[in-house]
C-alpha cells in the first residue's frame, strides 16, 4: 500500500475515443498545471510524456474514459481509466515493439508499440489492471525528488 | 545556432513564431514517428525535424518543451495546428527540402544531434560520446 499523503491538486479530464483533433490536449493541460505548481523540469517532462502516451493509447485504442491528475506532497500520480475493451495480455502489450495499431494510427506517427514501455520508463511506480471486455486502469506515479535514471 | 540561421541554411520559412528567430537551438532530432520522439529525446529546447504535420506534432513539441519544429518535404500543417502553435510559443518552420537534405545541411553546419536514451543496438558500450 502506498502511504497517504496530503493532496495538493486534483484534476479530472475526459478523453474521447478517436478524437484525433483533441488528442494530446490533456497532456498539455497537465504540463501547465505542473509548471504552475513550480515542479522541476524533469518531473514535468516525465509526467507529460507518461500522460501523452497514455492519452494517445486511450484515444487510439479504447472507448474513451478519463485521466485523473493527482499531485501529492511527495508524488505526481496520473490515473488512466477507460471503458474497455481491456488488455488480454498486459506483459505482451508492454513489450517494446508489440503493437495492435491499425494503419490509420501509424499514419499519425503512433502505433510503434512503444507507448506502455515508454510510460514505464518515465514512471517510478507503474501498475496496469485490466479486465477484458470491461476496462483498464493504469496508475503511473512519479516521485518527487528522486532522480531519474 | 539561431533559428534564423537554420532557416537560411535549409531555405525554410517561418510559418509562425518568426519573432523567436533569435532563439538558440543547439541540438536536433529528426523523426516522423512521434513515439520515438517521446521515447528518446531527453533534453529540452531541441529542434524537431519532421514530415508529420498532425496537431499531435505540436503537442509533442510542447510537452517535450522543444525549441522549434521544422517541417520538411514542403508539407504544411493545418490552420488549426498553426493557430494552436501560436499559443504555445513554439516556432514552426517549413522547407521544401527532404529530411535527408535538411539533416545533412544542418549536421554539416555543426548543429549537434539530440542527446538520446540508449537504443536496443547500443549493447554494452553505448555511444560514449553522446551519452
Amino acid at each position: 500500500m502506498t502511504p497517504r499523503t496530503p493532496l495538493v491538486l486534483k484534476r479530472i479530464y475526459p478523453v474521447i475515443s478517436r478524437d484525433l483533433e483533441q488528442a494530446g490536449v490533456v497532456s498539455t493541460a497537465v504540463r501547465r498545471e505542473l509548471l504552475g505548481l513550480g515542479m522541476s523540469p524533469d518531473v514535468v517532462r516525465r509526467a507529460s510524456v507518461v500522460c501523452f502516451e497514455g492519452e494517445m493509447n486511450m484515444v487510439l485504442y479504447t472507448r474513451g474514459g478519463r485521466i485523473i491528475l493527482l499531485v501529492k506532497e511527495d508524488r505526481v500520480e496520473v490515473l488512466f481509466s477507460d471503458h474497455g475493451p481491456g488488455i488480454a495480455d498486459i506483459d505482451l502489450a508492454s513489450q517494446p515493439g508489440y503493437s495492435t495499431a491499425p494503419d490509420w494510427a501509424r499514419e499519425l506517427g503512433f502505433g510503434a508499440g512503444l507507448g506502455i514501455h515508454n510510460m514505464q520508463q518515465n514512471s517510478d511506480l507503474f501498475k496496469i489492471r485490466s479486465r477484458v471486455g470491461e476496462a483498464t486502469v493504469v496508475r503511473a506515479t512519479i516521485l518527487l525528488g528522486i532522480p531519474f535514471f | 545556432m539561431k533559428l534564423r540561421e537554420i532557416a537560411q541554411l535549409v531555405d525554410a520559412q517561418f510559418i509562425t513564431g518568426s519573432d523567436h528567430a533569435d532563439r538558440e537551438v543547439a541540438r536536433a532530432f529528426a523523426a516522423d514517428l512521434l513515439s520515438d520522439v517521446l521515447a528518446m529525446v531527453r533534453e529540452e529546447g531541441v529542434l524537431l525535424i519532421t514530415g508529420m504535420t498532425t496537431p499531435q506534432v505540436v503537442r509533442v513539441a510542447e510537452v517535450m518543451n522543444m525549441g522549434a519544429v521544422l517541417f520538411v518535404r514542403g508539407k504544411l500543417p493545418t490552420a488549426a495546428t498553426v493557430e494552436y502553435a501560436c499559443g504555445t510559443g513554439i516556432p514552426l518552420l517549413a522547407t521544401r527540402r527532404i529530411m535527408f537534405e535538411t539533416c545533412g545541411i544542418l549536421y554539416q553546419s555543426e548543429l549537434s544531434p539530440a542527446q538520446r536514451k540508449r537504443f536496443p543496438l547500443d549493447h554494452d558500450s553505448p555511444d560514449a560520446a553522446r551519452s
